[in-house]
């Protein structure tokens, strides 16, 4: 169904919901001919919308068995100069969920269909206004529930993306059509590029095209949160933390439930940063099996973790316990670049009774229960993930397809690099190229063809 | 006298006289006309044959039951494997040849070739019916019927030559034109365009100072391009092998020839058909890399028994006076006479999108064009087509399917599917990187990868395919030897060591040294009597070594580009209907619509290959192919 494009399919463009506009939208070759139909200019002009201008509004009013169903303005967009390269009508109507749907069902009656979940977007890819990383990126821009989300998606949606791959495969074949000089035109007075050079040029777009598919991490964590992971022993108020979190912020994404009754996950969003939010069952050491169970899970969690926040309550720890317990959960979880000793319930102990935990490097003192200090742990916190905020101006990679796509270009490039090492001919090197080639053009579409010949006869003087 | 053929060649160079030999091979009774019988197979250009990419062609051609690799041979002067020390995929045969006795051998083996009648005559219109080719006319008024017709017109068509201010109509020096198969053709519907070319000018090898020149020597053991034994003279040493001088050009040449730059026929604008980038006058490469303060030039004796030199990189069209003078200032050119000046010629070609796979003309059923006037440039390039549309002309008389080969068979599928998918608007030269799959299109195999195929058409001789068999069944043998017999450390130690590699520590198979980049068949025969007594006892010759080291060396390399050649196949294998409207599809882009309705893709693959058709185009024709 959703590979039909010859008929005009009509769907609600903003969220579903009440709201002050909603925008309908209308997309195929009877798109003009069914707002005719409806629509009732103000100022009577013609009401061939064939006639119209392409990207102009126009304000009138909507009536369905002549009767006014609401005053819209409609935006007029024709073929091939629009998103889905078609005619398209995009009313903007005021938002209420009844005026949509009486618009709607009116389109339909006059001969549209309700368009399937991605059919605009399918249908801009077949008329080729976006190529695949694009396309991706539309339901990328759609889903994205955070700012950083968004960011990334929009990047990508604008090409950012794809140029940097296209920058990379011109650099290829440029590369390519070095070693193409040699082997096509070895009788031809030309000089060659050198080894050294070569082996230069192909570490620098290797070095690129490894960066871009680590982004993929923070483009994961982007698109998940990031975890951080609330940990200690049992009763320190880790689930009073969690909670005091949410309400802070008031901002729940989801609610999903852990994968075992130990673990209990939270999505929120700080500043436009997604954050999964992990509750975790106590640490202690323990001769229980069971209760020892959870505890492997729970660092389990931890390893997956970007962040730990490790609770203390102070009545029942001394400093010198705090410095042990963070040293020994650094040297097990190599990998966690942030953890934040907290140290809770500091309402119920005397102020001077907190001094000594001041020698603990960036320690929070805070009382989940009554909300104390939590917005300072929060920006804390912030502070802690800039990296990921920076990383956003750069390009990310979010896609597993890309990511896939970038490590065979990748691993192609590490044989090149090998292969000029061990002084390999210049075909097979070419052979891995080639390779390179094809993974990076999985992602943009494009295939390698006379590029390189071209690249050869622009720059170098050929001919016996 | 006969007039009634099945199938009529037009033109008798290097496309022309293979679609002749090719057609009466298989059975057709074949009329090749030309305007001129003494100049059979003239190598207009430079006296040699192959090349990089164009050695392989030649290779592909023989092991198909073509001529030219055996003419090769037995008029070749001088021969040398190009690119010998880079990758199998590269080495290139080419050949210095003697340009008479080439002709000669040409003309000796179509003569004795059934089934082929001559005719000297200029064809100057066509005759159709119905939407098929009946016969031609000629300039006497004879008309000849035919099945199928071949046209292989070269540089005749229209031919204007430019030397300087001078130009002449001629289709080569000293040479008419040839009028009226163009205009036939236009009137047809067919299209037209112009292309240019050029060559160097012949000098007097007696007035030649070679002390000043670099020598460039053959090889000490030569080879040869065809696949049948001992083909060539120089191969059983009977002769010395000629030399070729390099020489340069300098900054006092280059103001020479800028003299006459004013009366250039290029820059002032009298040449409009596009030339080629690959092969530019020596003026153009003075204009276009000013700052290169050289050009190597070649100079290439003409034969055995002629003092004539060929002065290859320096194809001009300037004024002969101003050539003359510049190659008095290169050096050992000092007292250089010339014979003739270089020039440029202009001539009629029909874009090649205008053919079917076949080289069948998707307008006229029954013909067929090959060579120049399908805008390529090379007489390897010519004399495939050549084959390939004599092939074809009379599969199509006998109402049998083409014979279309692959981009992963031959160069030569590389060569056709690029001209009818892609077009071209300068002169079409092959080149290795043009092929994808280039390890598999190796000139060592050309046999194994076409021989079958040409035998089962009836093309290649018995005598060819129990060569290809047999050389398998050694290849096999070696390699079986190869992955089963084991070395000791004493027996091979000092050799890797020698070589900068790994001693072995206890008994290792054969195989896994020869993989070692330092170690070659060769090595390894050297040091162990039992493989070259095995080689000895099954008779293995070097060729058939030579093959079975490259097979065994560079096999991951191999298989992953067979990888690729099946990840290919998946769209290749997708057949489109040639007469499909396109236009019903209203999401293909306008100008993907309008290129599949000119170039009438056959299959997915090659719809992929055209520009203007773009990833989502495919995609979408994928969609609607329900894939």
């Amino acid at each position: 169904m959703i590979y039909n494009v010859t008929d005009t399919i009509v769907a609600l463009a903003t969220a579903p919901g009440t709201s002050a506009i909603a925008v309908v939208r209308l997309s195929g070759m009877q798109a003009f001919q069914i707002a005719e139909q409806i629509f009732k200019s103000r100022n009577n002009r013609s009401k061939d919308f064939s006639k119209f201008k392409s990207h102009t509004v126009h304000y009138g009013t909507l009536q369905a068995n002549g009767r006014v169903i609401d005053e819209v303005l409609v935006s007029i967009f024709k073929n091939p100069y629009s998103y889905t390269g078609q005619d398209i009508v995009e009313i903007s109507c005021h938002g209420s969920p009844y005026i949509v749907q009486q618009i709607i069902n009116t389109c339909i009656k006059f001969g549209a269909r309700l368009a399937l979940a991605g059919e605009f977007t399918w249908r801009a890819f077949m008329a080729g206004k976006l190529d695949l990383a694009q396309a991706e990126a539309v339901a990328d821009v759609i889903a994205a529930d955070s700012k950083s989300n968004h960011q990334i998606a929009l990047q990508q949606l604008r090409g950012g993306f794809s140029s940097d791959i296209k920058k990379l495969r011109e650099s290829l074949i440029h590369f390519a059509s070095l070693i193409e000089l040699e082997l096509d035109f070895a009788e031809e007075d030309v000089t060659f590029a050198s080894r050294q050079q070569l082996t230069q040029l192909v570490s620098n777009m290797h070095q690129t095209i490894d960066a871009l598919a680590q982004s993929f991490e923070i483009g994961n964590v982007m698109k998940h949160g990031i975890p951080v992971v609330i940990a200690g022993m049992p009763n320190v108020g880790k689930s009073t933390l969690l909670n005091a979190l949410l309400n802070e912020e008031r901002a729940i994404v989801s609610e999903i439930a852990g994968t075992t009754r130990d673990t209990i996950e939270e999505q929120i969003n700080i500043e436009g940063l997604n954050f999964r939010f992990t509750d975790t069952a106590g640490i202690r050491q323990t001769v229980d099996a069971i209760e020892a169970l959870g505890v492997e899970r729970t660092y389990q969690k931890l390893k997956l973790s970007a962040v730990v926040i490790y609770m203390f309550d102070p009545k029942h720890v001394t400093p010198v316990e705090v410095l042990k317990t963070l040293d020994e959960l650094k040297s097990k979880l190599p990998d966690v670049k942030v953890i934040l000793p907290v140290l809770n319930k500091t309402d119920t102990i005397p102020e001077s009774e907190l001094v000594p935990f001041n020698q603990i490097a960036e320690i929070s003192f805070i009382s989940a229960k009554q909300k104390w200090q939590i917005e300072k742990l929060i920006q804390l916190l912030l502070n802690k993930v800039q990296h990921v905020k920076v990383s956003l101006d750069s390009t990310i990679v979010v896609n597993v397809r890309h990511k896939e796509a970038l490590d065979n270009t990748s691993q192609a490039l590490q044989k090149v690099l090998h292969g000029i090492e061990t002084q390999i001919s210049g075909d097979f090197l070419a052979s891995d190229i080639r390779e390179a080639l094809y993974h990076l053009g999985l992602i943009t579409g494009e295939i390698a063809t006379n590029d390189l010949l071209e690249n050869i006869f622009s720059r170098f003087c050929i001919g016996k | 006298m006969l007039k009634n053929y099945d199938v009529i060649v037009v033109g008798a160079g290097h496309a022309g006289c293979e679609a002749a030999a090719a057609a009466a091979n298989m059975g057709s009774s074949v009329l090749l006309i030309t305007m001129n019988m003494q100049v059979i197979a003239q190598m207009s250009c430079n006296p040699a044959m192959g090349g990089i990419a164009k050695g392989q062609i030649v290779r592909e051609i023989d092991a198909l039951g073509g001529y030219s690799g055996i003419v090769t041979d037995k008029s070749t002067v001088q021969f040398r494997m190009l690119n010998r020390s880079k990758g199998p995929a590269m080495w290139s045969p080419r050949s210095q040849n003697d340009r008479m006795l080439f002709a000669l051998t040409w003309r000796e083996m179509l003569e004795q070739t059934p089934n082929v009648d001559f005719w000297q005559d200029m064809v100057n219109s066509i005759a159709v019916k119905n939407g098929k080719i009946t016969g031609v006319t000629t300039s006497m008024g004879l008309h000849f019927n035919c099945k199928a017709l071949v046209l292989t017109n070269g540089t005749f068509l229209n031919g204007v030559i430019h030397i300087g201010q001078k130009q002449f109509v001629g289709g080569r020096t000293g040479e008419r034109a040839a009028t009226g198969i163009t205009e036939s053709l236009l009137k047809l519907g067919f299209e037209s365009g112009r292309m240019k070319t050029g060559t160097p000018p012949r000098l007097d090898g007696r007035s030649l100072n070679y002390s000043k020149m670099e020598k460039q020597e053959g090889d000490e053991t030569p080879s040869q391009f065809s696949f049948l034994s001992n083909t060539s003279p120089i191969k059983e040493k009977l002769r010395n092998q000629l030399n070729c001088w390099i020489t340069y050009t300098n900054d006092k040449v280059h103001d020479l020839l800028k003299t006459g730059f004013d009366d250039s026929p290029m820059f002032a604008g009298r040449i409009q058909g596009l030339g080629p980038r690959y092969c530019p006058s020596i003026e153009d490469k003075i204009n276009r890399f000013a700052d290169k303060e050289r050009h190597q030039l070649f100079v290439e004796p003409e034969g055995w028994n002629t003092i004539e030199i060929y002065l290859n990189g320096f194809s001009t069209s300037l004024p002969e006076e101003v050539q003359y003078k510049a190659l008095q200032a290169i050096p050992g050119l000092e007292n250089a006479k010339m014979f003739r000046p270089g020039y440029a010629i202009e001539y009629d070609y029909f874009p090649p999108t205008q053919l079917h796979t076949s080289l069948e003309t998707k307008l006229i059923e029954g013909l067929f064009f090959a060579g120049q006037i399908n805008g390529t440039t090379g007489y390897e390039e010519a004399a495939c087509q050549g084959l390939m549309a004599g092939i074809n002309a009379h599969l199509k008389t006998r109402d049998r399917s083409p014979l279309i080969l692959k981009r992963s068979e031959a160069y030569i599928g590389v060569l056709i599917d690029d001209l009818v998918t892609k077009g071209t608007d300068e002169p079409y030269r092959m080149f290795t990187s043009r092929a994808e799959f280039r390890t598999l299109l190796r000139q060592d195999n050309a046999d194994s990868r076409l021989t079958p195929l040409a035998h089962e058409l009836g093309l290649a001789s018995d005598e060819r395919l129990v060569a290809v068999n047999q050389k398998e069944v050694i290849i096999n043998k070696i390699i079986q030897f190869f992955k089963e017999t084991s070395i000791s450390p004493d027996q091979i130690n000092s050799l890797l060591v020698s070589r900068g590699t790994d001693e072995i520590k206890q008994k290792t198979k054969l195989i896994s040294l020869l993989l070692r980049p330092q170690i070659s068949f060769c090595d390894l025969c050297v040091s162990f009597a039992p493989l070259s007594n095995y080689l000895t006892n099954i008779n293995a010759l070097e060729n058939v070594c030579e093959q079975s080291e490259i097979i065994m060396k560079y096999e991951g390399y191999i298989l992953k580009e067979q990888e690729m050649v099946n990840k290919m196949n998946k769209l290749e294998s997708v057949r489109l209907y040639e007469n499909f409207d396109y236009n019903k599809i209203s999401s293909l882009s306008t100008e993907a619509r309008q290129k599949l309705l000119k170039i009438k893709p056959t299959t997915l693959g090659q719809a992929s290959r055209i520009s203007g058709v773009s990833p989502s185009d495919i995609s979408i024709l994928m969609v609607y192919l329900g894939r």
